[in-house]
């Protein structure tokens, strides 16, 4: 069993941190393929007998419905935005992710703060504040990183969807007047993030742009590592 | 009389906030100096914590399930605070605006600290908010400000009592230890932050006129010295 490290001033009246779970960040910008990891190693990983726990982004029964309400309007301000999904991150974290660890369960995340983070570095937030700000957040076992290129992501997206979102355009960003130029300037400046706190925060970096079998393979020979230690 | 250097937040607009413990007559006196300003002739912009209208039906339903811990209860009003900020403080700054709050950063900062959250990490969250041009902190002995609630309204919500730090299972008395709790906090937090300290257990005009003759020399005086944007009228 291990002690538990938070990146900043934590949560301090949680004074004993060790617990016996696992905590699995999985990474990526949209089209990425994360999600797909994320339930084929949930399956691989529940076949060999450890209970799993899913947690992400905008999942958490304090906020989901606020943010979901007011995203597609774009009615809130940017600063109102980053806060949201930080206090829907922190419930997660007390209320699902702190129990499923010390109950000992390999806790998957679809995204972490790292996606919040970069999002929040495109709009111009400051990465002091945003440090401070995610200080509650537990430092994981390990950042899975499934890198890929903008074009493929948005060939992906486009074959999925049919149609490229507005939020994962960056249409908020005012970068282009088509919805396809925007995309791509959007996720340069996101992948450029990205990359900055994948060495920060020393994320594992794996190509995306293979099979989703081949991925999947790296995938659990990092998490099988973790596992086994 | 206190001498205040100009504010350095750089909007034309001038913000003045109160704070104190609930009972302390804050929001009695910041409605005073509201009907004065208007008087004037000034454009005023009014505001009050935990009020977003967006925010505040999750604040409402979290708070009745009790299923805030200290940081999301801290959290969830720096939503809120930033959504009236962002859409309503800020430009009302930017455009010229005398924003009148009743309570602003500083509730925050006495509250979360008394609730265990680390107080660098709450101010740090509040970082984006411009500091004001006064903060005036109505001070009272806390039997006080207690008394004037406690003898009119005994129906004393769970959080405003406090009752979710586990100090008491009686709502009065965790009350009365919570409310310490935040006047200690805002006594120690008084000077690094400047505030104007009002002595609330005196008569209500003659608190309204300290208020008032403090706004006239400082924030009006250096409005009219030229140095502002703003043209003031009386």
């Amino acid at each position: 069993m291990r002690t538990w490290r938070w990146y900043g001033k934590g949560l301090p009246y949680v004074k004993e941190t060790e617990w016996p779970g696992h905590l699995v960040v999985i990474e990526g910008a949209d089209g990425a393929g994360r999600s797909t990891q994320v339930s084929r190693l949930r399956t691989y990983l529940e076949r060999r007998g450890y209970a799993v726990d899913e947690t992400g982004l905008k999942r958490s029964s304090l906020l989901a419905k606020t943010i979901a309400r007011a995203k597609p309007g774009n009615l809130l301000g940017r600063t109102t935005l980053n806060l949201l999904y930080a206090t829907d991150l922190a419930d997660q974290m007390e209320n699902q992710i702190i129990p499923a660890l010390r109950a000992g369960l390999v806790v998957l995340a679809d995204r972490y703060v790292y996606t919040l983070m970069a999002r929040a570095l495109v709009r111009g937030a400051e990465q002091t504040w945003l440090e401070g700000l995610f200080g509650f957040a537990l430092v994981p076992d390990v950042v899975l990183y499934l890198k890929t290129e903008p074009g493929e992501r948005l060939r992906r997206h486009l074959a999925k969807n049919r149609t490229l979102d507005y939020w994962e355009s960056g249409a908020d960003l005012g970068l282009a007047a088509d919805r396809f130029t925007s995309f791509l300037r959007y996720q340069e400046l996101l992948q450029e993030w990205y990359d900055r706190l994948a060495q920060r925060y020393g994320f594992v970096s794996i190509d995306g742009s293979g099979s989703m079998e081949a991925v999947q393979e790296r995938v659990r020979s990092n998490v099988q590592a973790l596992l086994e230690e | 009389m206190p001498i205040r250097k100009r504010p350095n937040h750089g909007y034309p607009g001038r913000l003045i906030v109160v704070e104190g413990v609930d009972g302390s007559g804050k929001s009695t006196q910041l409605s005073l100096l509201r009907c004065w300003l208007e008087e004037q002739g000034l454009p005023v912009y009014f505001t009050e914590w935990n009020s977003s209208p967006l925010v505040k039906t999750a604040t409402k339903r979290a708070k009745k399930a009790r299923r805030l811990t200290p940081t999301t209860f801290s959290l969830i009003h720096a939503c809120d605070f930033a959504d009236r900020y962002e859409r309503m403080i800020l430009p009302h700054l930017q455009a010229g605006y005398y924003v009148l709050s009743d309570r602003y950063i500083y509730t925050a900062y006495a509250r979360d600290a008394a609730r265990g959250c680390a107080p660098d990490w709450v101010r740090n969250a509040y970082r984006f908010a411009a500091a004001p041009d006064l903060a005036f902190y109505f001070t009272a002995p806390l039997e006080v400000s207690l008394g004037r609630i406690l003898f009119g309204r005994p129906d004393l919500k769970y959080h405003e009592a406090g009752m979710d730090l586990g100090l008491s299972i009686d709502p009065v008395d965790s009350f009365r230890l919570f409310q310490g709790m935040i006047k200690e906090q805002y006594d120690r937090m008084s000077r690094g932050e400047g505030f104007v300290e009002i002595d609330a257990t005196r008569p209500i005009p003659e608190q309204q006129a300290e208020v008032r003759a403090i706004v006239a020399h400082t924030v009006l005086a250096y409005d009219r010295s030229g140095q502002s944007s703003g043209e003031v009228d009386c």
